[in-house]
């Protein structure tokens, strides 16, 4: 699939965002950790915001006719799409009750506050898992076509939120070990569910060349596409990386994504300064965006059998 | 009714007439137009309805050449619908048929992945996804004689290999020719439940070409004086 700069930009922000979201209500719902001054929460809360709207932004780009982007609401008995947007924009009213209990009565907020900041979090990880289920419902691409797709999505949501949470909390000089421990602990959480992705991905499975042209007992070979320049079916499913660019790539998210963050947060642990985090939270989301385009570049559309590939 | 196509893999010679006919007649049709970007630049290219693949299936020499032309499936169980988060596509309940709206497309492409024939392709002028109607605008026009009330690829198919009818007509045409020529779906274990079916080649006994080959007293000599002489 060719990668689409909008969409890496978008589930990466957003995704972050919604993670962000989830950890800030943990921490402030469930009380664990130091208690959070009145500017700490409202940080957490427009930072997670701004990571989210920011992508929601960006997810527009992607649309060839942006005028009849409203309509994406219409189709939600039947679309992962349509559920996505649905639940990204019902989660704003409930986010700010939330944020408005906050800015009314100071950290200790009232039940209503409490029940909307509940059902937000929930939302968002609704959001995050109709994201993930918008590529995993697809059967005609086999490395998205399986429950870790809509896993990775809420727990790569959820790795770079808490880090990032971590980053914000040290900046109000309130990181405690606990912060980074917990985000040290989904960083390698998530590291561990993409490694059983790719593992997953890498055995061949699904139709061939032989299914997709009728012709199951014999070799089939393409002779020719019928046309001489590119057209929309290659350039949209016709993206071919090198096995040294993937390979690369992926080393890329494994250092950058998780090994890398889950280090400096550690060093957090040990006292350094809020740089740091800051440091970890920037270099997870490259790790990340990295890994968003290799989720695009290795996934094999099966209209590429009649495009000359024996499988996907 | 279940509108939809019947192709013979076997009688088609892969000339694209019926890719250029369904050009003619849709880009000024109701989905029109089918626009071309740069066609007379270096690379030529544009939004198609149908389009033919030529394949190589078996090994010299039992091979041959097998011509697929290839557009909407117009599938029992659609994803390109479902997935669709506007509503602009649609299936008819009526016959069948698989449409886009294009005053509701929001040109997201999300279609394009759910289909796994190559149907859909996005108009970059328009900014709208477009795709095959089974020709809806002429299969029901009281205006043309009846003969002419088919899809346009079907009527140009000099090789008559594309047949139009209602497959859940079990007397049609169409029916017919699945029953007695073994009809094949493309990718049934994806589940989508295609309507359009295409026909096997036929097995035709092997013409013996023994006795051309062989290398007589004569055919020597003439093999030799072909490459000694220079046309």
């Amino acid at each position: 699939m060719h990668p689409a700069l909008s969409v890496i930009l978008f589930t990466v922000t957003s995704g972050a965002g919604y993670g962000l979201f989830v950890l800030l209500v943990i921490f402030h719902l469930a009380g664990v950790g130091p208690a959070m001054s009145q500017g700490e929460v409202i940080a957490h809360g427009v930072g997670a915001l701004g990571l989210i709207t920011v992508g929601l932004l960006f997810s527009t780009g992607h649309l060839a006719n942006k005028k009849n982007a409203w309509r994406s609401f219409m189709r939600f008995k039947t679309s992962w799409l349509s559920r996505e947007a649905v639940f990204a924009v019902l989660f704003y009213p409930f986010a700010a009750i939330y944020g408005l209990s906050v800015l009314l009565q100071g950290p200790e907020i009232g039940l209503l506050g409490m029940i909307a900041a509940l059902i937000a979090a929930i939302l968002a990880v609704i959001v995050l898992f109709s994201t993930g289920m918008i590529y995993g419902c697809l059967k005609t691409i086999r490395q998205w076509n399986t429950a870790l797709t809509p896993a990775n999505y809420i727990m790569l949501g959820i790795a770079t939120g808490s880090a990032a949470y971590a980053a914000i909390a040290s900046a109000f000089g309130n990181a405690t070990a606990m912060h980074a421990g917990v985000a040290i602990v989904m960083l390698l959480i998530a590291a561990v569910l993409k490694g059983i992705y790719y593992f997953w991905i890498s055995k061949v499975t699904g139709p061939t060349i032989n299914t997709a042209t009728t012709f199951n007992r014999a070799t089939v070979r393409l002779l020719d596409t019928g046309h001489t320049a590119g057209t929309f079916l290659t350039d949209e499913f016709g993206y071919d990386p090198s096995k040294k660019t993937t390979s690369m790539m992926k080393a890329g998210v494994f250092l950058l994504g998780f090994i890398i963050p889950a280090l400096l947060l550690a060093a957090v642990l040990a006292g350094a300064t809020a740089v740091t985090a800051w440091l970890a939270v920037a270099s997870a989301l490259i790790g990340v965006g990295m890994e968003r385009w290799l989720f695009f570049a290795e996934a094999k559309h099966v209209v590429r059998l009649y495009h000359g590939d024996q499988h996907t | 009714m279940r509108l939809g196509l019947v192709i013979d893999m076997d009688t088609c010679v892969g000339c694209h007439a019926c890719a250029v006919a369904c050009k003619q007649w849709n880009t000024s049709g109701t989905t029109g137009p089918l626009t071309d970007y740069q066609p007379y630049g270096e690379d030529p290219s544009g939004v198609w309805f149908n389009r033919i693949r030529h394949y190589e299936v078996g090994d010299y020499p039992n091979n041959k050449t097998v011509n697929i032309p290839m557009s909407c499936m117009h599938c029992d169980h659609a994803d390109c619908v479902t997935v669709c988060p506007t509503g602009a596509s649609y299936k008819r309940p009526e016959d069948g048929i698989v449409l886009v709206d294009q005053d509701k497309c929001m040109g997201c492409n999300y279609c394009a992945w759910a289909c796994p024939y190559g149907a859909r392709e996005l108009d970059r002028e328009d900014g709208v996804m477009k795709k095959c109607t089974l020709c809806v605008d002429r299969i029901y026009d009281d205006a043309l004689p009846p003969e002419e009330r088919q899809p346009a690829c079907v009527i140009t198919c000099p090789a008559h290999a594309r047949f139009f009818g209602d497959f859940d007509d079990e007397e049609s045409e169409v029916s017919r020719l699945v029953r007695e020529r073994g009809g094949v779906k493309q990718m049934p274990e994806l589940g989508y439940k295609p309507v359009n079916t295409y026909l096997p080649p036929r097995v035709t006994r092997p013409i013996p070409t023994d006795d051309v080959r062989a290398n007589t007293l004569v055919s020597s000599v003439k093999d030799w004086v072909n490459k000694m002489v220079a046309r």
